[in-house]
């Protein structure tokens, strides 16, 4: 197989079983020698490699989602993307062995020196792999697993293979299928029952390769009466080609468990960023998304949640800022499969400059999951007259003794607030993101500080030069 | 009084909102150190004098003009006109959902002031006004405006006017909706920003005498149908607290009615 790899590639001499620093760049396109020569050279398993194939198979077989907008996924040339990279070639130990250009990549990012040792264990996507991962003793100790995804999948093949595709099957949409074929990095957790992690696992993404698709893979197990916090944040710099992100995130909350995933994601303006994130709540499980979109070229993002014993309880909190060009197209599904499950979805969309936001909801109770109770929200704000807003919330109600609420308001940056807080002596621009940030301030209160400065930071950039 | 600066000059105010003409030649003038009072009946324009004054882009100035210490600001935007130095008391403040006031607070000042306050400095200033104001020191966590009782919005308006120590500032029924206590305290915020060197100009837009007796005006006047139809001293406060505007109406030869034109109005009252 590696031979096989070999000829496909060229020259193999630096590639993935080397110790010396190396590069490694598949041939731009997909076809099924690819997707065989990704596993192959991943040393996987033939039961990962059986399912890329026939993921690969359905991805080929399966249309193109038409809802965002029609066409507007027609940018994306499936053949001139690549779709593996490696930046380094093995995984780093600890921060000293991590590369100079990746720690440039974080201070870029601005993150905080006083947020290291907070950190959990550090997982960077670098390219299509992780790069940089450590776990603190404390945490491995507790029986607690942060790897990456191709880690976890070498180290506990039985765990992976009991859960990896059970939430969001290949078949669920094209680019999860997409995603199963060609999957790399992204991060595996494993929380055994009972263990409460306490500080939360943050991983840090980026794409770096002009033209480079990013189907990073995620899956977070966690045992009866454990919690977790993931925290996923992301930027990207400018390129001039189009990008793909398309990843996979898969969750499974056992009974009595709690899991926060928290996003971050602040791609370049020409990212789809087509992202697939599900997860199964058991009895009494939380499960909870906050989910914050800037960014892209076009996003298409629904966490969802799937209830499927009585007690459970999802949240899912979105936000998308959308500026010229861009479309965030974000929301969030709860489905209801049992009784006495409860659910919430709060979302703030800002539009600017010709930006477009959509919020796109499910709530869906089968029948027979009776005194289900759900509360949907989402507010959507317009900076200016060229921007546009739309709500689509799809309601499925099917049992009995059902409670549902949905509010939505749409309205413009208010003028009333406006002429509030200049006449104490802001100018328009500092009053209008003051107005944005008090807008947006229900979700960012949910994120960990140095988040919630970083979006707020972010915010105020994408506001600058809007008004006035 | 005659030798006195002027802080506001209003001359012969126009103004529009939505294309009908609410103010119909208003004139005015405030000098430093002045306490005016304003009152009128519901709707009679006052608080589109208070908003046109401090900038409000819905309402349009269609003649007259509007000087503050010395200069015509029509062209300025509110935050000008907040930073050069004039204040608004809203009738109705707005809310800020999501914006804490200590935030708000903070970057007005910065905003007012040209600089970044040091944290502490402006820590000591917010927690000493709050305090006299008998305000919870919780109440600067709180989202601007949002869910604040009536009484609530009206202390934490006189708390910014006390912060910003404006050198005119224009206070919209700041009495009304208040307890007997909470009454007292917001005058005595106002006196002590009158009683501040340098003095700066009151205009007090009420509806209630009982204000009058603890903040003592210099002047009152009366505003009818978008002119100020009379002017005096306190007495006059006095008297439409006894009598009602009818009175002042029936003595200028104005009846309430449909009938009645910018041009007759003024015609009366001068
Ligand atoms: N923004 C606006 N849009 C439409 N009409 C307005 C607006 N502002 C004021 N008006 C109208 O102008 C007139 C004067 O209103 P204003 O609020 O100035 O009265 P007021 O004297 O302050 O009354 P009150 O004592 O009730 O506070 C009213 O008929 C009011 O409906
Ligand atoms: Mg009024």
């Amino acid at each position: 197989m590696t031979t096989q790899a070999a000829s496909i590639v060229g020259d193999y001499k630096y590639g993935f079983h080397d110790d010396v620093a190396a590069v490694f760049k598949a041939k731009p396109g997909l076809n099924r020698e690819i997707v065989a020569q990704i596993s192959d050279m991943k040393g996987e398993p033939a039961w990962m490699r059986a399912f890329r194939l026939q993921a690969y198979d359905l991805f080929e077989q399966k249309e193109m989602p038409r809802w965002a907008a029609e066409g507007a996924l027609d940018g994306i040339d499936f053949q001139s993307i690549h779709y593996y990279v490696r930046a380094a070639d093995r995984n780093a130990r600890d921060w000293d062995d991590v590369p100079e250009y990746i720690k440039n990549t974080f201070d870029k990012l601005g993150i905080p020196e006083a947020e290291k040792k907070f950190l959990a264990g550090v997982g960077a996507q670098y390219d299509s792999e992780v790069v940089y991962h450590n776990i603190r003793e404390d945490l491995a100790k507790q029986g607690v697993i942060f790897l990456d995804m191709d880690g976890g999948l070498r180290d506990y093949p039985e765990i992976v293979r009991e859960h990896f595709g059970t939430v969001i099957p290949a078949a669920d949409n094209k680019f999860a299928a997409l995603n199963s074929a060609v999957w790399s990095g992204g991060s595996f957790v494993y929380v055994p029952a009972g263990v409460k992690v306490e500080i939360p696992l943050q991983a840090y993404f980026r794409i770096n390769t002009e033209s480079m698709g990013q189907f990073e893979r995620t899956l977070i197990i966690c045992e009866p009466g454990s919690y977790v916090h993931y925290v996923e944040g992301c930027t990207a710099p400018i390129y001039s080609t189009s990008s793909l992100h398309s990843a996979v995130v898969e969750i499974i909350v056992k009974e009595g468990a709690r899991c926060r995933y928290t996003t971050i994601q602040n791609w370049s303006n020409n990212v789809y960023n087509l992202v697939t994130k599900r997860a199964v709540a058991r009895k009494d499980a939380v499960m909870e998304w906050v989910d914050g979109n800037l960014g892209s070229k076009l996003t298409m993002k629904y966490p969802s949640v799937y209830m499927t014993e009585p007690g459970a309880h999802a949240e899912i909190l979105s936000l998308a800022f959308a500026g010229p060009g861009q479309h965030q197209d974000a929301g969030g599904k709860v489905v209801h499969g049992a009784p006495n499950t409860t659910s919430t979805i709060i979302s703030k969309s800002i539009s600017k400059g010709g930006g477009r936001t959509s919020y796109r909801g499910l709530v869906k109770v089968y029948p027979g999951c009776d005194d289900a109770v759900s509360n949907v929200r989402c507010d959507a704000l317009m900076i200016d007259e060229d921007s546009r807003s739309d709500t689509y919330p799809t309601m499925e109600i099917d049992a009995d003794r059902v409670t549902i609420g949905h509010e939505a308001t749409v309205g413009k940056l208010g003028e009333e607030q406006l002429f509030y807080l200049m006449s104490r002596g802001l100018p328009e621009a500092e009053a209008a993101k003051m107005i944005v940030n008090g807008f947006v301030e229900p979700i960012v209160k949910e994120l960990p500080m140095e988040y919630a400065v970083e979006l707020n930071r972010l915010i105020e950039l994408q506001m600058e030069g809007s008004v006035g | 009084m005659t030798n006195a600066s002027p802080t506001l000059e209003v001359r012969d105010l126009h103004v529009e909102v939505a294309g009908k003409p609410i103010l119909n030649g208003v004139d005015l003038i405030v000098n430093k150190g002045e306490i005016h009072a304003l009152m009128g009946p519901n709707g009679s324009g006052k608080s589109t004098l208070a908003n046109t004054l401090m900038g409000h882009p819905k309402y349009t100035v269609t003649a007259g003009d509007i000087r503050f210490e010395g200069e015509s600001v029509l062209e300025w935007t509110a935050d000008q006109r907040a930073r050069a130095g004039m204040f608004l008391s809203f009738q109705y403040p707005t809310a800020i959902p999501g914006v804490t006031m200590v935030n708000f607070l903070r970057h007005a000042l910065n905003a007012r002031e040209g600089r970044d306050l040091p944290v502490r400095e402006f820590r000591t200033r917010l927690m000493d006004t709050m305090k006299q104001l008998k305000m919870d020191q919780q109440f600067a966590r709180r989202y601007v405006n949002e869910g604040f009782s009536g009484g609530e919005k009206k202390r934490a308006e006189i708390l910014q006017l006390q912060l910003f120590k404006p050198s005119i500032a224009i206070l919209d029924e700041t009495d009304s909706g208040l307890d007997v206590d909470a009454l007292r305290v917001v005058a005595e915020g106002v006196n002590q920003v009158a009683a501040q060197e340098p003095k700066p100009g009151i205009l007090l837009i009420t509806h209630y005498y009982r204000i009058l007796n603890l903040i003592q005006p210099d002047v009152a006047h009366v505003l009818v149908r978008g002119r100020i139809v009379k002017t005096g001293g306190r007495e006059l406060a006095m008297e439409v607290e006894n009598h009602g505007y009818e009175r002042i109406m029936a003595e200028l030869g104005l009846t309430a009615g449909e009938g009645d034109t910018a041009e007759a109005l003024h015609a009366a009252a001068t």
